[in-house]
């Protein structure tokens, strides 16, 4: 047994505020952006648009077979490429989530969706509504209540993938604190703080999806 | 204007697949074939062995969250909180960085260099035990589904608890389950690319490894891809087959989507 020293953590507590503000900001900009592009890939499917509607479901396939890391090291490779110049970690990290969670959200958007009765589209339709519209005012929104509490679960395993960003050195929470504990030689001390950190969050979110979800049900 | 912006990414991209150096033999030549290979070999152990982690530990606590004793179904309960609610990479490294200080000297030091591939055998454990929670939930639901009329008709016959789990609820728990047992063997089968963070040189890593040797790395993350989805898809197919013959006789069953 080694003894430990917790002081290294409120010595350190503005370079880890910084790491978990970019979890954070990681987190709610893929969780808007996958779920945009999901939407979108789940009604080319729904709506059955020719050609459109297999591309989509390949690209879901495709996505959920493939690990997240490797998706990070493509993106961290093409963009630059792409762009022709270097960009920084944030925006391929960014775009490599964005790309990859909207494959599982449109998943969740679809059995939401599915989960809606087709009496609520037909009357929209007899009422005179065009199918955007029918769509727009009156499945997605029952849709997106049905699969709230899913969505909100898979919106927490979102804040424990971002982690993989260690991949890349950018500097989310994770990152922040293995600097600090490779720096002060403290990684028992750092890994520990890490894990009780995310746990509280994560166990916290989770059981507030599960009220939620009680009060859906009644 | 949206088209506008559409066009400017397709002459971006055009641009730089003509700027790039194509070299597709890369993947065929001598080391890089052979790296790939064994990359994917180990990716298979990773998976395989963890699986077996997983899937014995899982089943019993997914029996634990489901019996009758309240002590069992909170060890089962706060397993599956306690490794579902910190993410795997920060499990692997309380595994590798932490757990081995925490131990007296002498077997702290045998866990960090004496016992077999330290990193290799950390990675499965890590992997495994995170894993026997999510397999955990699925046993759960698949015992919950058989119902609890086939759990008392056991016992009204005179079978005792244990009984009851070994001939009727676990035979017909895990047909039901198939589909979402196969999702967590391919989530264990992309996760175990988590090992490369601490030194274990799976199909991930080799790839990367491929790209800082020759600069190819658009040759080397496509060949990547490629094994991923041919795995993936070969254990989808196989899995639906087994699904399909092993299903029970009035139930709905579609195979691993």
């Amino acid at each position: 047994m080694m003894d430990l020293d917790f002081s290294v953590i409120p010595a350190n507590s503005e370079l880890l505020w910084e790491g978990i503000k970019m979890t954070f900001l990681l987190t709610g900009l893929a969780i808007v952006g996958g779920i945009i592009l999901g939407t979108f890939l789940a009604l080319l499917r729904i709506a059955k648009v020719p050609v459109l509607a297999q591309v989509a479901a390949a690209y879901v396939n495709f996505f959920r077979s493939l690990p997240l890391i490797l998706v990070i090291f493509w993106l961290y490779f093409l963009v630059p490429l792409i762009v022709g110049q270097p960009v920084n970690a944030f925006t391929s990290v960014l775009v490599a989530f964005i790309l990859f969670e909207a494959a599982y959200y449109s998943e969740i958007i679809r059995a939401g969706i599915n989960s809606v009765s087709t009496g609520q589209l037909a009357a929209a339709r007899a009422i005179g509504m065009t199918y955007p519209q029918a769509m727009r005012y009156v499945v997605l929104p029952q849709a997106f209540r049905a699969m709230t509490p899913i969505l909100l679960t898979q919106a927490i395993i979102l804040f424990q993938d971002t982690s993989l960003v260690y991949v890349v050195g950018l500097r989310d929470f994770l990152v922040s604190a293995e600097i600090v504990a490779n720096r002060d030689q403290r990684l028992v001390e750092m890994f520990l703080f890490a894990a009780v950190v995310y746990f509280v969050l994560c166990f916290t979110a989770s059981l507030g999806v599960k009220r939620l979800q009680r009060r859906f049900a009644k | 204007m949206p088209g506008e912006g559409f066009l400017v990414w397709v002459r971006l991209i055009a641009e730089s697949a003509l700027n790039y150096n194509w070299d597709w033999g890369i993947l065929f030549r001598d080391p890089y074939a052979g790296w790939i290979l064994d990359g994917l070999g180990w990716t298979i152990v990773i998976s395989l062995l963890a699986w077996v982690i997983a899937f014995t530990l899982g089943s019993i606590l997914g029996v634990f969250r489901t019996t009758s004793s309240p002590v069992l179904r909170a060890i089962g309960t706060c397993y599956v909180e306690l490794f579902r609610n910190i993410p795997i990479l920060v499990q692997l490294f309380l595994w590798y960085f932490v757990f081995p200080e925490l131990l007296p000297e002498d077997w702290g030091r045998w866990v960090k260099r004496d016992m077999p591939a330290p990193a290799m055998t950390t990675a499965i454990v890590a992997l495994g035990l995170y894993t026997a929670s999510r397999v955990c939930e699925q046993v759960r639901s698949g015992i919950e589904a058989v119902g609890v009329g086939q759990r008392q008709a056991g016992r009204a016959i005179g079978m005792t608890e244990p009984q009851v789990y070994r001939y009727i609820l676990l035979p017909n728990a895990y047909r039901i389950i198939i589909p979402p047992l196969t999702s967590e063997f391919l989530t264990i089968f992309k996760q175990s690319s988590l090992a490369l963070t601490i030194g274990v040189v799976e199909l991930t890593a080799m790839t990367r490894q491929i790209e800082e040797y020759t600069f190819q790395g658009f040759e080397a993350f496509t060949a990547a891809t490629i094994v991923y989805s041919l795995v993936t898809f070969t254990v989808m197919m196989i899995m639906r087959v087994v699904d399909k013959r092993t299903a029970l006789p009035g139930t709905f069953s579609h195979g691993a989507t």
